[in-house]
């Protein structure tokens, strides 16, 4: 199990967090997704054995939103 | 950004066209034609990305919005359409940028960290990337220069701006031997620094993390805001569906849609989470989350361990009384037994030896520290005791009675005096003095004046210091004598007299008091990383003027959340009875919406202004 840090770019709304938090959540791989709005910032645990961290961004870039950096 | 206020603004000019040539008579098809374009330029984006995440099952705003702007045109609203899109799109923009607001106030903080330092490597000065310097390596800053890590240091001598950390600007002395932190500002003098740590590890670093992982802590009123939404908005399709089959209006069914999520609610709170803890990390506060913000919002007195606190904790030997010893003597048996011990009463002892004596000392043998009394260890063969008379009477050693008075007039003015034996004599009594600081009078006030009812100070001190102490701050309390699980004991008692308590310490030797009380506050805690860790509040500059400022804030920014939870839940049982009772429809019920959200961030972001009066 794996953590990482995604920086979004700005999230324009709390409905935006959401959305971006339960694609990441039903994403095959990601074990636990938290997303904050007043941080533009995803939480996620994944497998990597199942996932990297590109398809964790391709997962967010469905929702519209780009990933500017990862920790 | 500028994509989107380009939207609301094409769509807000054909909106605009619209309602002229509905004004200057002109055939109704330029009316509807106008709005339907208004709608689709400003609907557009909305509808894609609601489709998005439709694909991913997921039911968003967007949706809602979009299906009930689509749905205003079929049945020949044209204008609600116009309206209901226009606004959402004007609306999301506004709010935006005022949460761009907000989030500025931490990345501001992140800018004050530095990216270059100065370090000497092949014989040459090189300009390198901070991060990448190495441990141990000497950097060089000059005046008007950010320091680029945490260090020591070894040569030069300057005024260091250290508001980054503590949130002072005040600039405080640093020479040869003292420690500085990244970014901190050299005012005026040349500093060569010997790299204790870099990038993410030093004390600036820390602090951007937690400040950017406070943020994301979701206070229980949020927690709770965010299940009732979650329930809300399915409830509200329910009920657009349950509507329109019982009174057969579509409009009535498409303006709950545009209600279905209340946004004004799911942000009340932790808008103002961050607008608070914003300014507290501009200040040198340092809260670690929205539920301790609530939770210091509530409390009703201040409980202070005085070592560090109220005092400065820099204890300082006043006198060296001797039985039949030299004074140098005594004072180096003191100093080397005590060359173990970090309490501060030991510091103050090695201090006054290494400035007296100018020796260095090794470890001693068979060194043992008893918490709250004192230490043994041998030195040159000779037992050496140093402590309270609670050590001296566990040990059955006697005081005799002329030392006990002599031990007694001392303590009278507010001295802390340990005995120290020789082979179970005692051989010298050393006072040491650590002063209240000069404000803790005022600030004692202050917190009275930001709604503390009730100040007061749990010191391992004796009974004499502390009532000295106490009464010339005009404390309303203090227990005295304390070993650490006394003091815990303490904040119990407290406790169960219905006191909500925040306990301040120096986050050293107080961690269990600090994490009994309701809130655990550290302060002087630039530099280490173990009272961060353990305190929910830390004040990161070593006097206590940000004490009352953290309160005060605290107290603002739950006062602001509440007002804004019941702001936002007024407007949506507003918004429901309006709709249900026909009174709003799908423009003004979009009206409403987007101004309550924006109504709920402005007054969060009047926390970003606070500021002690």
């Amino acid at each position: 199990m794996k953590k990482i840090k995604l920086y979004l770019e700005e999230l324009s709304c709390p409905d935006c967090a959401n959305k971006v938090e339960k694609v990441l959540s039903k994403t095959e791989g990601v074990t636990e997704a938290d997303v904050h709005y007043t941080t533009s910032k995803a939480n996620v645990k994944y497998d990597p054995a199942k996932i990297n961290p590109d398809g964790l961004k391709k997962a967010v870039a469905k929702t519209g939103y780009q990933v500017e950096k990862t920790k | 950004m500028k994509k989107k206020l380009k939207i609301v603004m094409i769509s807000g000019i054909l909106i605009a066209i619209g309602w002229l040539s509905n004004l200057l008579n002109f055939d109704p098809l330029i009316f509807n034609t106008a709005m339907v374009a208004a709608a689709i330029v400003a609907g557009y984006q909305v509808a894609i990305s609601a489709y998005n995440t439709l694909k991913m099952k997921v039911i968003s705003i967007n949706l809602l919005v979009t299906i009930a702007a689509v749905g205003a045109v079929i049945i020949g609203e044209y204008w609600e359409a116009a309206a209901v899109t226009f606004l959402f799109a004007f609306g999301s923009y506004l709010e935006s940028r005022t949460v761009g607001k907000a989030r500025d106030a931490i990345r501001d903080l992140m800018d004050l960290a530095p990216n270059l330092a100065a370090v000497i490597r092949d014989g040459e000065e090189k300009e390198i990337a901070a991060e990448e310097v190495e441990i141990e390596e000497v950097v060089i800053v000059r005046p008007g220069e950010k320091i680029p890590v945490d260090g020591t240091v070894i040569k030069g001598k300057s005024e260091v701006n250290q508001a980054a950390i503590t949130g002072e600007s005040i600039p405080v002395s640093k020479e040869t031997g003292d420690e500085v932190f990244s970014g901190t500002i050299n005012k005026n003098g040349y500093l060569e620094i010997k790299t204790e740590r870099v990038g993410d590890d030093t004390t600036f670093g820390k602090i951007i993390e937690l400040v950017e992982e406070a943020q994301e802590e979701k206070a229980p009123t949020q927690k709770l805001m965010e299940r009732f939404s979650k329930y809300y908005t399915p409830g509200i399709i329910l009920l657009a569906l349950i509507s329109y089959f019982i009174s057969g209006s579509v409009r009535l069914s498409l303006t709950l849609l545009v209600i279905g999520c209340p946004g004004a609610l799911v942000i009340s709170t932790p808008i103002s989470i961050v607008a608070g803890i914003g300014n507290g990390a501009k200040n040198g506060i340092l809260i670690k989350g929205g539920e301790y913000l609530e939770k210091s919002g509530e409390i009703d007195m201040v409980a202070f361990d005085k070592t560090g606190t109220l005092s400065k904790g820099e204890a300082e030997v006043d006198q060296i009384i001797t039985y039949n010893k030299d004074k140098a003597e005594v004072l180096r048996l003191a100093a080397a037994a005590e060359f173990n011990s970090e309490h501060h009463l030991a510091r103050a002892i090695k201090k006054k030896a290494e400035k007296m004596l100018e020796t260095e000392f090794n470890s001693p043998i068979n060194f043992e520290s008893q918490t709250g009394k004192g230490i043994t260890a041998q030195i040159d063969g000779k037992e050496i005791m140093i402590g309270n008379s609670r050590l001296f009477n566990e040990q059955g050693i006697e005081i005799k009675p002329e030392i006990e008075e002599q031990k007694n007039i001392l303590e009278e003015q507010g001295k802390t005096v340990v005995i120290v034996a020789e082979n179970k004599q005692i051989i010298a009594l050393i006072s040491i003095a650590d002063r209240p600081r000069e404000n803790a009078y005022q600030i004692v006030e202050k917190l009275k004046q930001v709604g503390i009812k009730k100040v007061v100070m749990l010191t391992g001190d004796n009974k004499k210091i502390a009532e000295s102490v106490a009464s010339e701050l005009k404390l309303d309390g203090y227990k005295a004598e304390l070993l650490p699980e006394d003091k815990v004991k303490a904040v119990e008692e407290y406790q169960e007299e219905g006191y909500k308590v925040a306990m301040v310490g120096d986050g050293i030797n107080d961690t269990p008091s600090l994490v009994t009380a309701d809130i655990g506050i550290a302060m002087g805690a630039a530099g280490t990383d173990a009272a961060i860790d353990t305190a929910d509040i830390t004040l990161m500059a070593d006097n206590l003027n940000k004490l009352p400022y953290a309160i005060g804030l605290s107290k603002a920014a739950n006062r602001n959340i509440k007002q804004n939870v019941v702001f936002a839940v007024l407007i949506v049982f507003a918004l429901l009875a309006g709709v249900l009772g026909q009174k709003v429809f799908l423009a003004s019920g979009m009206l409403v919406h987007e101004l309550s959200v924006l109504i709920v961030i402005f007054n969060a972001m009047r926390l970003l202004r606070y500021d002690i009066a």
